[in-house]
């Protein structure tokens, strides 16, 4: 987590101490969805693979910072009791753009993520962020708040469908590369061999408890996360 | 029969929280207490019970190819599916709008205890999913629809207040202080989502 805050600062005075930790809050102390509470259903239901997941993070992150900059831009412009529907507009057309991409270049994923797409829409995360920054800040932090929490889900999102997939199927799969096994095919129970695997990690509930974990974990490292009751 | 079948499918089989993990945001952060929960769940129902019927008339006589043959049988080859997502969620969001003021006027204790969550009503993964389910399994008529958002809507508030009041009694166990509040939360989800999943081979 740290480098890439130790990147950070070399590019430009955009990078300033404040603007930082923009970046690397989202990570750790204020991460979307283990402190936060934000975007917890794409997360869960994607995560069985490790493809789907790679996938699911890009596009999160082209239509947060999408929606960020254009929200945080048009800030000024919304009257204040129509914003959610504005936001949602916005939104909206960023993830039809992601929708259309993914049918064209990648139909399998784009049919195995099937309504997830269209729910990136209502994906708390994004919606989360607009409310709470972009709609009082400049673009220039408000990009920058848009990766860094666009990476904190991301990291989750791969930490669940990494432990979902090796324990699930005994493989991991990467975009372009298919799925590969790490064990020699002939140790798998299907092919006669000794190695079961755990099936119970592909269901749905799984990721739940993974995720559960993933918070003890975080909050026994970070005791000030810890609530009351 | 039919109706039953997919209003009880809803509720249970395919449960919006425990099948498809849809609306968990709220359902995490408005569950600390059962009233609360309650009054979140019946909108949730309210909403759904409303908005997957239009949108299944928008789908109908609108979106899909050649749903506009109606007007003038020229329009037969035009496909506006594409627009689905920003045409279902503009209706959502107005018709959140509305249950919003009408909440505000007749209840307005439960306006205060619901506070942000009432608007992120709109942005609940699971009335979007509703709309998008609707489109995805293509029911046959307006009825069965609305039967499915309802059903759906009903699955959302059993799930709701089911953990809502387990997570008022937990209140008063030994949980480890990292678990505590969220951690646990997931955990006992995701085992009440195990305990949903006998349901799954019933037929109905």
């Amino acid at each position: 987590m740290s480098t890439d805050t130790a990147a950070a600062p070399k590019k430009e005075s955009l990078f300033s101490k404040k603007n930082r930790r923009l970046l690397s809050d989202p990570l750790d102390d204020s991460n979307p969805i283990t402190v936060q509470v934000l975007g917890i259903c794409s997360a869960l239901a994607i995560t069985v693979q490790l493809q789907q997941a790679v996938i699911m993070s890009l596009s999160v992150l082209f239509v947060m910072i999408g929606g960020n900059v254009i929200v945080s831009l048009l800030r000024n412009l919304i009257p204040d009791r129509i914003r959610i529907i504005v936001q949602l507009v916005v939104v909206a057309s960023l993830v039809i753009i992601v929708d259309q991409v993914l049918k064209a270049f990648q139909p399998d994923i784009s049919e195995k993520l099937s309504v997830f797409v269209g729910l990136i829409i209502t994906n708390c995360i994004i919606m989360g962020r607009l409310e709470a920054f972009a709609l009082g800040n400049k673009p220039g932090p408000s990009f920058l708040d848009a990766i860094g929490n666009a990476i904190g889900y991301a990291w989750i999102l791969l930490a669940v469908s990494i432990v979902r997939e090796v324990f699930g199927s005994g493989a991991i799969s990467l975009p372009g590369m298919g799925q590969v096994k790490f064990l020699p095919a002939e140790w798998f129970m299907s092919e006669g061999g000794f190695y079961e695997n755990n099936n119970l990690m592909i269901l749905p509930p799984m990721a739940l408890i993974t995720v559960g974990i993933i918070i003890w974990i975080q909050r026994s490292r970070n005791q000030s996360l810890i609530e009351e009751n | 029969m039919e109706y039953l079948s997919i209003f009880v499918k809803g509720i249970f089989i395919e449960n919006m929280i425990f099948a498809y993990f849809l609306g968990m945001c709220s359902y995490l952060a408005v569950s600390k207490t059962v009233k609360t929960a309650n009054g979140l769940g019946l909108a949730v129902i309210f909403v759904l019970g409303i908005t997957v019927p239009i949108n299944y008339l928008l789908e109908n006589y609108v979106l899909q190819e050649g749903a506009l043959q109606w007007i003038s049988p020229e329009y037969e080859s035009i496909n506006l599916s594409f627009l689905s997502f920003i045409m279902f969620i503009a209706v959502i969001a107005s018709m959140v709008q509305l249950v919003e003021m009408i909440v505000e006027k007749f209840a307005p204790a439960l306006y205060g205890a619901l506070g942000i969550f009432l608007p992120l009503i709109a942005v609940n993964c699971s009335i979007l999913g509703g709309a998008l389910f609707m489109q995805d399994r293509q029911y046959p008529s307006i009825g069965e629809a609305t039967v499915f958002g309802l059903g759906s809507g009903v699955g959302w508030w059993l799930a709701i207040v089911a953990i809502a009041a387990i997570r008022e009694k937990i209140r008063y166990s030994h949980v480890p202080a990292p678990l505590k509040g969220l951690g646990i939360t997931f955990i006992i989800t995701g085992l009440m989502g195990i305990a949903f999943m006998s349901f799954m081979g019933i037929e109905i």
